[in-house]
């Protein structure tokens, strides 16, 4: 199960909707081991497409060494489908490279830019194999154990 | 002369779940060359046929090799060389 706070949530579905009809990315890190999406941070799609995601390969090395700095790990993986619905395409599947993460799939295809519910699901992508679980929005996460 | 690579947690399979390992090259290219000798499979998940894969980013010394001649960046003691798959998706 995925657990997200209301407003990293909503943050992801405004990234998502701005961004349409290209896709939108980012990644919610959070302390290694914890399982705890804490931090967002949006990402600037380097393909612009609306088929098609890919971190910039500059971001994508500051935003690593950031999170090592931190000790955090990318706890969700997002991006949008501007077109289809929230499921991993095949390229997500053959590109997903990060086990430990939950990957967030966002569908703007019935609302666009505009307000409106929109498709908001998450999978565990390990070694080509698609497992989708629940989404559980919260006002705030509980504290951190200090165990 | 050592150079250290930091292994992405994807590719830590082949290196006993370590972090970073450490190689020796004068070059990429043959810095990947002698990765392979101490953790047999990780060069496949690197390259693709002669050329790095599309997928897969190296950096040396911060620096995207895409920017450095690729395989063919030179490499020095002390360099620190990160692997990171590229974030992407369709």
């Amino acid at each position: 199960m995925l657990r997200l706070d209301r407003a990293t949530h909503d943050a992801i579905v405004a990234h998502a909707k701005r961004d349409h009809p290209d896709e939108a990315c980012g990644v919610v890190a959070g302390p290694a081991g914890s399982d705890r999406a804490e931090r967002l941070v949006e990402m600037v799609n380097a393909a612009g497409s609306p088929t098609f995601y890919e971190f910039d390969t500059t971001d994508l090395f500051q935003l690593y060494k950031e999170m090592d700095a931190n000790d955090e790990e990318p706890v969700v993986v997002y991006h949008s489908h501007t077109a289809t619905e929230a499921y991993p395409s095949r390229t997500d599947i053959g590109l997903a490279m990060e086990p430990n993460a939950h990957y967030v799939l966002v569908s703007t295809r019935e609302h666009g830019n505009n307000d409106g519910p929109v498709e908001f699901r998450s999978y565990r992508i390990v070694d080509g194999e698609v497992t989708e679980e629940e989404v559980e929005v919260v006002e705030h996460l509980p504290k951190r154990s200090t165990a | 002369m050592a150079i250290e690579v930091r292994i992405p947690t994807i590719l830590r399979t082949y290196t006993d779940g370590e972090k970073s390992v450490t190689g020796e090259g004068a070059n990429l290219s043959a810095l990947i060359d002698d990765l392979e000798g101490s953790h047999p499979g990780l060069k496949d998940r690197l390259l693709d046929g002669a050329d790095l894969r599309r997928f897969v980013n190296v950096y040396v010394n911060d620096e995207d090799v895409r920017f450095l001649g690729g395989l063919e960046a030179e490499l020095s003691d002390g360099d620190q060389v990160v692997v990171l798959p590229a974030v992407a998706g369709g």
